[in-house]
């Protein structure tokens, strides 16, 4: 990509843009023209280049038709000729500008005993299985310290509750409407929608038996056991598990949490704790409004489409399906809950100085989060199956 | 000293209204800054030193009045224009505002590629040398900037500021959270590079020291308007009780003496 060459520091009262250019004269080299950013890289070139010719053996050089310079073209005339002898220059040079005298100087100067710096490079293999090391290592690590973390909030939890004067109500009550009210309204229309679905999946499969009426069955048994839960938690994983990671997260960056150590406060008592109660709250209300709400999609697929009327629809309710069903797709909810903040908020003090960071942790928690989930709920399907709930 | 300081007026702000809600911050302000100049701009918490850097760079639009850089008003430009203003200048923001991303000598880099487009290793060489005039050491160029001091930090951030070698230069408190060894250096840096490149400089500060060190002219903000604008000595001797307490408080005559010692021993 070409671009119009830069205005350099005068740009405004820029006389005709020269392009500096090198003349070797045999014992001294004639730099002229308009040393500046916008010719920096044919410049640079071109000072490569008779670098190279010589080997590293350096010459006098002559300023007098130096027009235009700026830092960068300054830069190159001390790697030219070499910073020291660009210093003597800019003294002994007769007819230069005070101000490029002022700015060679400068240049030279820095760029006197100067050296690269020095970049560590690794074999490729090497780095291959280093990361791959890091990553099993880090996998530990992570389960360590969710495990360590999951210990201190119902550490912090148990010194907390039974002492009322410390209830932190008000950010609880913040944290409810944030994490319930707020998700209600996407909860019931996502499960209504996964709802009405379902109950055209059961149509289609069951008609060829004749058993269409069992569609009622499947949508109450599928939601009230699984659905609910799952789909509420697994949208406040998204919604709200990045929300306390980013929160925290940018806390942590701010300094702010160590400003509450200093203050002698508990991070924990303060962040994690309404928030994680405030979830276990949040989910089973919103578990149930999905349940209700999937099997009223039910009802409307079974009304509109099935012929099965919701008075019917509810009657089947009641003489098929056990409470059973209800208690354990509730009964999952706190535990969901209580995964999905503590891994939002641990996610959140993860964070470490960079904005990069925070978006890293975010992705984190909410993968960690429904991994965790559905990882739970079919370990506890397994379960309620053997005992047979 | 040389300077090519003249009466060239490269920013002018004409009646320059700003309100938050009720708050009203300034009150049809004027101001002008000069080639060449250093401008300190002084003024007690709250009185919109920030604001006023922030509108004159256009980051902030203000209620009314009007801001004019290099004779165009910067707000009423397409987009490409203003893009080609905005890189003739340099701002360093008060926390330095380095991209926490990028390792030092790729953010200065950032404006080098992106605007002269040079290719990135060239582009990554010059920010190497721009690091080290802005007093950085060499290895800092390969580190973060969460692993580096606050000072360390704002020196990158001019570096960066310093990048396309800008004419007009905004510094919002470059001396704050500095050692005072650290900021002298600074003011000689500041000094040496006004000098050496020509820049025009807007320096929001409270570092008395710095004031004294490198000013030309002094802006105090108060009543929310710029309540003088003129030379250290014609400042000082304003009659205004917040500008009496400023310059003549013991911090403000210490920094007097100093100069004062410091123009004796030359």
């Amino acid at each position: 990509m070409t671009q119009p060459p830069h205005p350099g520091p005068h740009g405004s009262l820029a006389a005709p843009d020269v392009r500096g250019d090198v003349i070797d004269h045999g014992e001294h080299l004639s730099i002229r023209g308009d040393w500046v950013l916008g010719h920096y890289a044919r410049l640079k070139a071109d000072t490569d280049r008779f670098l190279a010719d010589r080997q590293g053996q350096r010459k006098a050089g002559d300023l007098s038709e130096l027009g235009r310079v700026d830092t960068a073209g300054a830069a190159l005339i001390a790697e030219l000729l070499g910073p020291d002898a660009l210093a003597q220059l800019a003294d002994q040079a007769p007819d230069l500008a005070e101000e490029k005298r002022a700015l060679l100087h400068a240049v030279a100067a820095t760029l006197a005993n100067r050296s690269e710096p020095q970049r560590s490079t690794t074999n490729p293999i090497v780095a291959i299985l280093m990361a791959a090391g890091q990553r099993t290592e880090q996998l530990f690590e992570l389960l360590r310290l969710l495990l360590g973390f999951i210990g201190q909030t119902l550490a912090a939890l148990a010194y907390n509750l039974p002492r009322p004067s410390r209830w932190r109500v008000t950010s609880f009550v913040a944290a409810v409407q944030d994490t319930g009210l707020n998700a209600l309204p996407i909860v019931a229309l996502l499960t209504f929608l996964v709802g009405a679905v379902v109950a055209f999946l059961g149509a289609t499969v069951l008609e060829d038996f004749g058993a269409t009426i069992y569609t009622v069955n499947l949508v109450a048994f599928s939601f009230l056991r699984e659905f609910g839960v799952l789909l509420a938690a697994i949208l406040l994983a998204g919604r709200t598990a990045s929300s306390f990671t980013a929160h925290i997260g940018a806390m942590k960056v701010n300094e702010e949490l160590d400003a509450i150590r200093t203050l002698g406060l508990n991070p924990i008592d303060l962040l994690v704790l309404p928030r994680v109660l405030a979830m276990m709250v949040s989910l089973p209300i919103l578990t149930f409004v999905g349940m209700i709400s999937g099997m009223v999609g039910g009802a409307a697929v079974c009304a509109l489409a099935l012929d099965i009327s919701p008075s019917q629809f509810i009657a089947i309710l009641e003489r098929d399906i056990a409470l059973k069903h209800l208690l354990v797709g509730l009964g999952k909810a706190p535990i969901f809950a209580f995964l999905i903040a503590v891994i939002g908020c641990l996610e959140g003090f993860k964070v470490s100085g960079s904005a990069q960071s925070v978006g890293e942790h975010t992705t984190s928690s909410v993968v960690q989060s429904i991994f965790m989930v559905i990882l739970l709920d079919s370990i506890a399907a397994l379960l309620f199956m053997e005992m047979g709930w | 000293m040389v300077t090519v300081r003249s009466d060239e007026t490269l920013v002018e702000v004409r009646a320059l209204t700003n309100r938050f809600g009720t708050h009203l911050v300034h009150d049809e302000l004027d101001l002008d800054i000069r080639r060449g100049e250093i401008l300190g701009v002084v003024g007690g918490s709250g009185t919109g030193k920030s604001v006023l850097l922030r509108s004159i760079v256009g980051l902030h639009e203000p209620t009314d009045g009007e801001i004019r850089v290099f004779g165009k008003g910067l707000r009423a430009l397409p987009p490409f224009e203003r893009s080609r203003l905005e890189q003739r200048f340099g701002v360093l923001f008060q926390g330095g505002a380095l991209f926490t991303s990028l390792n030092l000598q790729e953010n200065v880099a950032v404006p080098l590629i992106e605007h002269a487009g040079l290719k990135r290793p060239l582009a990554e060489h010059l920010a190497q040398m721009k690091l080290a005039l802005a007093g950085l050491p060499p290895e800092a160029a390969l580190k973060y900037p969460a692993e580096l001091s606050g000072g360390m930090v704002k020196r990158a951030a001019l570096a960066r500021a310093l990048a396309l070698d800008p004419e007009i230069l905004f510094l919002d408190e470059p001396t704050a959270g500095l050692d005072p060894i650290g900021a002298a250096a600074f003011d000689r840096l500041l000094k040496t590079l006004r000098d050496a490149l020509g820049l025009t400089v807007f320096m929001v500060t409270h570092d008395l020291d710095t004031l004294y060190a490198t000013c030309d002219r002094v802006a105090v903000l108060s009543q929310k308007k710029v309540l003088v604008a003129d030379r250290l000595e014609a400042v000082e001797t304003t009659d205004d009780a917040w500008i009496q307490d400023y310059f003549h408080g013991p911090r403000g005559r210490a920094a007097a003496r100093a100069t004062t010692a410091r123009s004796q021993e030359q």
